[in-house]
């Protein structure tokens, strides 16, 4: 496989959002708004490099029967330090997203690529592998949040050009399940073509 | 195996051990920030912040800030909290010694709905009916029969940062009414309800 393709096929052949359909709970709960969707992406990104990377270092001398919980312990660090560098730095992004940090340790997509991934291929691809994986998941996520955010508040990014509220059903729960359903038609027929 | 765990979780305890003692100082820094950011917002120009106290109203005990130029007080900064739609909602109440309003702002974090109640952050309708409100007003969302409007669809927010308002104007009045020596409770002795 071409290095260029291990990095696209995140976007389009593997897409996590709309193709492998993982990661649900926080594409759901977090595209609120475009600037959300954007910060949930690259938070799971920098998990999914980082550990991608350590996992493909350490699998071949883990032993099969402990793998799962090594690759936790990995994967948990590294939401743990990720926690406390938003904690620190980017405390307004740490309160919005809040919960849905630490839940990325029971991310489907990260531990997903572990698994499928990174424990079999070199350390050079795995982490091509997290990037492509990590940023077709920022785009969808923002993508998703875009939508949600245009229909919800009038708004796109907080610049807000339709004065009043949008249809606020498209910020709760209801409007992420059509977005997201209807993007994932959309998404499907065109990537068909 | 069991060694091999045991090997991984020691590394990672001590990577995470490093990274904590790097970050632990930026993560108060940022939360000592964002506090003073929300006390000078709620509270005019021209004094400098006094030591934090408690100050007990209706059974809870509020935290306060007297802000004061020289010897008199300009302002008191108060945090009230009540409970919203999503759970807490902590708000820091600037007030005049007389009682009324001068500016309000909801504290982090906060889990109201984004789009309904978290619009009590920044919706200018429903904030700047709080900017220089009258101790006169009633305090109470005009659904309940008060002078406030709610924000649309976000009644159960709007009733909860009314309360916590109304709470820090009531700790003010306390304050303003008796010496402060006496209202105040050394936030030493006394556990601080958050």
């Amino acid at each position: 496989m071409s290095k260029w393709s291990l990095i696209s096929k995140g976007f389009f052949k593997e897409n996590p959002t709309f193709v492998l359909v993982l990661g649900m709970c926080p594409t759901l709960a977090t595209t609120t708004s475009a600037i959300n969707g954007l910060e949930m992406g690259l938070a799971t990104l920098f998990v999914l490099v980082l550990s991608n990377i350590v996992i493909s270092l350490i699998a071949p001398v883990v032993p099969d029967k402990v793998h799962i919980p090594v690759y936790i312990v990995v994967i948990a660090t590294f939401v743990t330090v990720l926690q406390f560098v938003m904690q620190a730095y980017t405390p307004d992004a740490y309160q919005t997203l809040g919960l849905f940090i630490p839940l990325i340790v029971v991310n489907c997509i990260v531990l997903g690529r572990a698994e499928a991934f990174a424990s079999k291929n070199g350390v050079w691809d795995s982490a091509l592998d997290g990037i492509g994986i990590g940023l077709g998941f920022t785009l969808s996520l923002t993508a998703i949040g875009i939508v949600r955010e245009i229909l919800g508040s009038g708004s796109v990014f907080g610049w807000k050009f339709l004065a009043g509220d949008g249809i606020l059903a498209f910020v709760m729960a209801p409007g992420a399940f059509l977005v997201l359903g209807y993007m994932m038609v959309l998404f499907n027929k065109l990537a068909k073509k | 195996m069991a060694l091999c765990l045991t090997l991984v979780c020691l590394f990672c305890s001590a990577v995470l051990a490093g990274v904590y003692a790097l970050t632990a100082e930026p993560i108060a820094e940022a939360e000592r920030l964002a506090q003073e950011n929300a006390i000078k917002a709620v509270l005019p120009e021209g004094g400098s912040l006094c030591d934090p106290a408690g100050v007990e109203v209706d059974g809870a005990i509020l935290t306060y800030y007297r802000y004061a130029a020289g010897d008199s007080t300009i302002a008191y900064a108060v945090k009230a909290s009540s409970i919203g739609f999503g759970g807490p909602l902590n708000v820091m109440v600037g007030v005049l010694p007389d009682g009324t309003v001068y500016n309000t702002t909801v504290l982090m974090p906060m889990s109201e709905t984004p789009g309904l109640g978290a619009k009590c952050q920044n919706d200018e309708a429903f904030l700047s009916q709080f900017r220089g409100l009258s101790p006169l007003s009633v305090l109470k969302v005009r659904n309940d029969g008060g002078d406030i409007d709610a924000i649309t669809a976000s009644t159960i927010t709007s009733r909860a940062y009314v309360k916590a308002v109304s709470q820090a104007v009531a700790a003010v009045k306390l304050l303003a009414a008796e010496p402060a020596a006496d209202a105040a409770i050394d936030l030493n002795n006394e556990e601080v309800q958050q």
